[in-house]
């Protein structure tokens, strides 16, 4: 018996309307965990590296976490994988709620999706019964508006549905995927659309099984206690009305403004006001202690809810308050819009028009005022009318279509992709490495479990420490209380934290963990639920398999080394490594580059960023190393490739 | 006739459900169906559950109702109750195992499920799903309620009511023997 997972993939091809359960290889679960482990393994054996995004060979993968469905707390996440338009790279995306539990007791660890439809189609998953239906009615319909439409159509309540609103179906490369309260962003949205997808229905009756039950389900619910009590996991925005973090530090318009001295008692006692008189209440993800989710009525605007720092990004990119958010989320995620990218663009497009770039002619019948600008924008974007239909490819690829100087405009983009709005005096070595290398797009998906910044007194650096029960090894102990000034930290210690850091996200990324659990919980004050020491025991209780601390580290360094070896065939190279230009004031390009280096060499990638054969095959990624052998990504001679790659990174500096 | 009243102890078992409280996290469900599986925790399956919560998030409703009786029939009529301006219909609080929708039925067989507040052996302190419930939506109380305890008083001709049915149906002679039958058996 197969223990947390369920040992089938559905997979659909959506060109031929061919169903089929497929059994999957247990190796593949003690090697890649599963979500998006496994996910990035189907990608690499099944989409060539020519393929386009938007091409019927590429793949559009919703995995549960190997942990889903189990009793452990917080294992609440969905991964959608597939490649991005935007970015041409691997899409890293996640959502919470119920989808991932949904389809595992439906029989199913992964759904996966090929080929186009001809028409606009939703799949309806009943436990084994599977159907392509008809979604023309569907069309141009909101993503809890089709939720709700499906519901009623299949007559049943209980149905999770995860869908595209009409800006996936127009291939808005900053389209998400939206589900009961989540929502999928960065790059899975468009391709749903380009596949003619507009949703998936899954309902599943079926039993989910663990290995050794009794003991799995007496500890979890320790666990579920603790991570209630524990004030340090979940969203604390959520009960911290104290938000000048955000509206101090992050910058405004398109990642421009900062204005340290925004915040005031008298402006939170308003925000609180507004979120108070008009939230319903906040909620969970199955089976989690914590309620990140606020779920606000905004009075004559469709109900919605947000977590986190997702509740600033319209009114900071507008130079509004809080009640511009909530305002226009409810509108946005009915149109299925991420909310971190879509801002950035719409910022980005007004910068355009005031710098002459682009001229009231792309804008015709634009509203005078900034909150109207902003909803005409969405609206365009959404619909791919005139000027949105370039807007809607990100910041990135726009400012090239419109040229006239617009990529200089184009300054806080990372591998084509929208960062967070961030711009800081002096680099922190780590976090320049976390932005350079990061393939999960967004520095959220990469930071988490070393603290951001050192803390002022060696004492409280001592008090950190004490407890600091998360930290893999005691070096790291030793680097935070040696740490004091933001920017002076040791190329090893930065290497080794960024190492940390992403570990985390790759565990919970295959698992189906919350971050806010666990990998990006440990940042701040340290003591997150989940960590390398007790993750091994909720495996091995769960699935079987014996694990240790060990075990993982080397399971999540096969896992990301697959997903750069991924990127990689599909051209990643150091000189795509590059944080914006203007993310830091004070910048040394040698003191960078050598970093970047001793972090490849860290990591046993060559010079350029490609893990080397022995780096690969002792990781079991052996078809990985041949495969870049007969493609030439590496050369038999050690000394060949490293000449090459140094050509490269010479270029690349230059450039 | 004199009949005494006794006065007798009875414990009640209560779950306090809070809908205000409540999350959607459906943990409840999760340890429910945990606890019933046999052996016990060794699967999991919320459509297993003898708890359920009922979720419309377009109308943020989040109810937690518990498997009570089965029944043959659906409701004739229903009422819908407009709480603190949400309408919710008389379904989102009942127990019953009904026909007219696929709550508590054991999905494989679909016979009706049914709460019984982990009194299983040995009886659990606490039910479990208010145990998994850490946001306080479920609470559990017992409390003693005094109740009179009332013999059943029958009236003589009522009685004769059921003796004439019984002769009418198989015969005076059949009866008396049944009766005299019966009578040998007990003192």
């Amino acid at each position: 018996m197969r223990y947390a997972e369920r040992g089938y993939n559905l997979e659909i091809d959506l060109s031929r309307g061919s169903v089929e359960r497929v059994e999957t290889d247990p190796k593949e679960t003690e090697l890649y965990l599963g979500g998006q482990g496994t996910a990035a393994k189907l990608l690499w054996d099944r989409v060539p590296p020519e393929a386009e995004p938007f091409s019927p060979e590429n793949l559009l993968i919703f995995s549960s976490g190997l942990l889903n469905g189990t009793p452990v707390p917080g294992a609440t996440r969905t991964s959608v994988n597939t490649f991005s338009p935007q970015t041409l790279l691997m899409a890293h995306s996640l959502m919470g709620s119920y989808f991932g539990v949904e389809m595992k007791h439906a029989g199913y660890d992964k759904i996966v999706i090929r080929g186009k439809s001809p028409d606009l189609v939703y799949l309806w998953v009943n436990n084994g019964k599977v159907e392509i239906r008809d979604a023309g009615h569907l069309k141009g319909k909101g993503t809890q508006e089709t939720a709700a439409l499906i519901k009623e159509e299949l007559g049943d309540n209980k149905i999770q549905v995860a869908a595209i609103g009409p800006a996936g179906e127009n291939r808005v490369y900053m389209a998400s995927i939206d589900h009961s309260h989540a929502s999928a962003a960065r790059g899975p949205g468009p391709v749903m659309g380009d596949k003619g997808l507009k949703a998936i229905a899954v309902r599943g009756t079926q039993d989910i099984h663990t290995a050794r039950s009794a003991e799995l389900f007496e500890t979890c619910l320790g666990i579920a206690k603790e991570l209630f009590e524990n004030p340090n996991v979940g969203d604390w925005m959520a009960v911290d009305e104290d938000d000048s973090f955000h509206h101090n530090n992050f910058t405004w318009g398109n990642a421009r403004v900062r204005r340290k001295d925004f915040w005031s008692k008298e402006l939170q006692d308003r925000w609180t006001a507004w979120k108070y008189d008009h939230m319903d209440r906040q909620t969970s993800c199955y089976n989690c202690p914590k309620k990140c989710h606020n779920v606000i009525s905004w009075p004559g605007h469709k109900r919605f809810s947000y977590k986190c720092y997702g509740k600033d990004t319209y009114h900071m990119a507008a130079f509004q308050e809080l009640d511009f958010s909530y305002e226009i989320l409810g509108l946005a995620q009915e149109l299925g819009l991420d909310s971190y990218s879509t801002p950035q663009v719409i910022a980005f497009a007004l910068e355009l028009r005031e710098a002459g770039i682009l001229s009231d002619q792309d804008f015709p019948g634009m509203p005078a005022d900034i909150r109207g600008r902003f909803y005409y924008i969405l609206e365009k974007i959404t619909r791919r009318e005139g000027i949105g239909d370039v807007l809607a490819n990100g910041v990135y690829w726009a400012a090239r279509q419109i040229g006239k100087g617009a990529e200089k405009f184009d300054h806080n983009t990372t591998k084509k992709f929208e960062q967070l709005p961030i711009k800081l005096g002096k680099v922190n070595p780590a976090y320049f490495l976390m932005i350079a290398t990061g393939e999960k797009m967004s520095i959220t998906q990469i930071e988490g479990s070393f603290p951001q910044d050192p803390l002022p007194t060696r004492a409280q650096r001592e008090e950190f420490v004490k407890n600091w029960a998360a930290a893999p090894d005691d070096k790291f102990k030793k680097w935070f209380l040696e740490w004091e000034k933001r920017n002076e930290i040791s190329n090893e210690a930065s290497c080794a934290i960024t190492d940390w850091n992403e570990a985390m996200h790759y565990i919970d990324d295959s698992l189906g963990l919350c971050g806010f659990v666990s990998s990006f919980r440990g940042q701040f004050g340290g003591r997150t639920g989940y960590h390398v020491w007790n993750i091994p025991q909720m495996i091995s209780l769960s699935t079987g398999l014996d694990f240790d601390k060990e075990k993982l580290w080397k399971t999540f360094q096969r896992i990301r080394t697959l997903v750069r070896a991924v990127n990689v065939r599909r051209g990643l190279r150091r000189k795509d490594e590059r944080p914006p230009e203007d993310h830091w004031a004070v910048r040394d390009e040698k003191t960078e580059q050598k970093l970047l280096g001793d972090y490849y060499e860290f990591k046993g990638w060559n010079n350029d960023g490609i893990p080397t054969k022995t780096t690969l095959d002792n990781l079991d990624l052996n078809y990985v190393s041949e495969d870049f052998l007969k493609r030439g990504i590496l050369t038999n001679g050690a000394a060949s490739s490293k000449e090459a790659s140094k050509q490269q990174a010479t270029q690349s500096v230059e450039g | 006739m004199i009949v005494k009243a006794a006065v007798a102890k009875k414990l009640v078992k209560e779950i306090k459900v809070d809908v205000d409280k409540c999350t959607g996290c459906r943990s409840c469900e999760m340890a429910c169906s945990a606890f019933h599986s046999l052996p016990k925790y060794s699967s999991l399956n919320p459509a297993r559950a003898r708890i359920r919560v009922i979720i419309d998030e377009s109308r943020d409703m989040y109810v937690p109702i518990r498997a009570g009786e089965y029944t043959q029939a659906e409701c004739n009529g229903r009422n819908v109750y407009t709480i603190h301006g949400k309408e919710y219909s008389e379904c989102s609080f009942c127990p019953a195992c009904c026909p007219s929708r696929d709550y508590f039925k054991e999905p494989d067989s679909g016979l009706p499920l049914k709460c019984d507040m982990c009194e299983d052996e040995p009886p659990l302190a606490v039910p479990m799903c208010v145990t998994a419930c850490q946001q306080g939506a479920l609470t559990y109380v017992e409390r003693e309620e005094f109740v009179q305890e009332q013999k059943p008083q029958v009236k003589p001709e009522e009685m004769e009511i059921v003796f004439e049915a019984l002769v009418k149906k198989h015969g005076k002679k059949k009866v008396i023997e049944t009766f005299a039958r019966l009578s040998k058996g007990s003192h």
